[in-house]
């Protein structure tokens, strides 16, 4: 899968929990939460959209690794399974 | 037979505009099925009605905005032969009824059309204070019974309602809601607020070890824990788990935490999270889960509108470590919670870092005094401290 393909996803995962957000002016290399309002609960969904959508098990402890748009999209990039898909 | 009523979803609520019934007449109907979808200011919800029986007639149609307490429906229940006086001869507008349980036994020697008039002297020489007919007000006491709460809302609704029926605007209508329920809480709870600091290291310690094994789906959030500690301790001092009416303190049976869930585009909803000492921490989890995309996506259920004994509220998200809460009458208690932080913290003669978080209690000096406010904040740190317990 491309890193755009990533991308578009992970901006489809944001929209759908907050439907408010502007994503057109979203900055990639910004933090996703000073951007957009989520709570821990609406980080938890966050999360399960990108399983359920690129079947990759995210563990709490790489949740620092998902600051931004551009970390995201890297980060599920390097995950191994994924790139073999 | 028995009215089912437009229930009053929260303190905030004076009227609801019938969307739609979900059932025909002549459909059973058992308690907790959804029978209708009402739309509040605040949002849409799904009603519930809580007797069983045969629904026989509607006596509102999908449209119309009436006031709480209104008869809609007439359930005849089981056993009951079928009725051939009118709907109107049944319920007169002016009837009073109470709010909970939404379907409403009609008292069997009450002469029909003629509705006998239940209010306190209290609340009588305020409606005669402000110039209300007691005769038009709606009662949701015991009984149907006018209370002084039901006094001061119909005067609110006297004030404000043609002002607000100009804004079509969900957001604003909200705004307006929250505005009367919060401007009446403070005119009329005498406030007292407690604060105390909470050591985390070991619930969220626990946490991570039990988000190990946990697929994504099944992962908690450290808030679950906060608000099970919260339940757990409602237990220990149950006056703050109570409700005040008509200028008595009524205890709730069960232990049903509110939740104060931010909407998207501003506002907030406090629904329930019912039996929430009860459940397992899983459990728990995924009605919160369950509970925050409903109110979001505006499909909450009347229960859970109606039913918190207490609220919890959490800021932390937001960045700012303690938030005193307003009471949301009738309840006698709200529980805040800050963000966590790392801050140095005195472990066994040395000064340490630890991440805490602060606690706070909003409670109602009629109900309790600051003594029991602060065994029941030391009940939440405590049961904090043995998470494996929670």
């Amino acid at each position: 899968m491309t890193k755009e393909k990533i991308r578009e996803i992970v901006l489809r995962a944001l929209g759908q929990i907050a439907p408010e957000a502007d994503l057109a002016q979203f900055k990639p290399n910004l933090r996703i939460r000073d951007q957009v309002d989520l709570d821990s609960m609406d980080m938890l969904n966050f999360i399960i959209a990108l399983h359920k959508e690129l079947k990759v098990e995210i563990p709490e402890a790489d949740y620092p690794k998902l600051l931004t748009l551009d970390d995201c999209t890297e980060y599920l990039a390097s995950r191994q399974e994924l790139l073999a898909k | 037979m028995a009215q089912f009523v437009m229930p009053q979803l929260g303190a905030d609520m004076t009227a609801g505009k019938l969307l739609a019934w979900r059932k025909k007449v002549g459909d059973p109907v058992k308690r907790g099925d959804i029978i209708a979808d009402v739309e509040t200011d605040k949002a849409d919800i799904e009603v519930e009605v809580f007797s069983a029986g045969v629904i026989e007639k509607f006596l509102v149609q999908p449209g119309e905005k009436v006031p709480v307490g209104t008869p809609l429906a007439i359930i005849r229940q089981e056993g009951a032969a079928e009725t051939t006086e009118s709907p109107k001869e049944l319920t007169g507008p002016a009837s009073p009824a109470p709010a909970t349980p939404l379907a409403v036994p009609l008292p069997p020697t009450a002469p029909l059309g003629t509705p006998r008039l239940h209010i306190s002297p209290a609340a009588k020489k305020l409606a005669a204070h402000y110039g209300l007919d007691p005769a038009s007000i709606t009662g949701t006491g015991p009984g149907g019974r006018i209370t002084l709460q039901d006094v001061e809302r119909a005067e609110q609704a006297k004030t404000v309602q043609p002002e607000i029926e100009g804004q079509p605007d969900r957001q604003a209508r909200m705004r307006h809601a929250i505005a009367l329920a919060m401007a009446r809480s403070k005119r009329e709870i005498p406030h007292y607020y407690l604060s105390t600091t909470i050591e985390m290291t070991r619930s969220l310690a626990w946490i991570a070890q039990a988000n190990l094994k946990r697929s994504v789906e099944e992962r908690l959030v450290y808030g679950v824990l906060l608000l099970k500690a919260v339940a757990l301790a409602l237990r220990e001092t149950s006056e703050l788990n109570s409700k005040w009416s008509d200028g008595k303190v009524i205890p709730n049976a069960d232990v049903h935490v509110g939740v104060a869930i931010s909407l998207r585009g501003g506002g907030l909803v406090a629904p329930a999270l019912h039996h929430a000492d009860r459940l397992s921490v899983d459990e728990l989890m995924k009605n919160f889960r369950d509970l925050v995309q409903r109110a979001r996506a505006g499909s909450l259920r009347s229960s859970e509108l109606s039913d918190p004994t207490i609220t919890v509220t959490s800021l932390g998200e937001q960045g700012v470590e303690a938030v005193f809460g307003v009471i949301y009458p009738p309840q006698v208690a709200l529980v805040g919670f800050g963000k966590i932080v790392e801050r140095p913290w005195s472990s066994e003669g040395q000064i340490v870092s630890r991440p805490v978080v602060t606690a706070t209690l909003s409670a109602d000096h009629r109900v309790s005094d600051g003594h029991r406010g602060a065994l029941f904040l030391a009940a939440i740190d405590r049961r904090l401290q043995e998470p494996d317990t929670l």
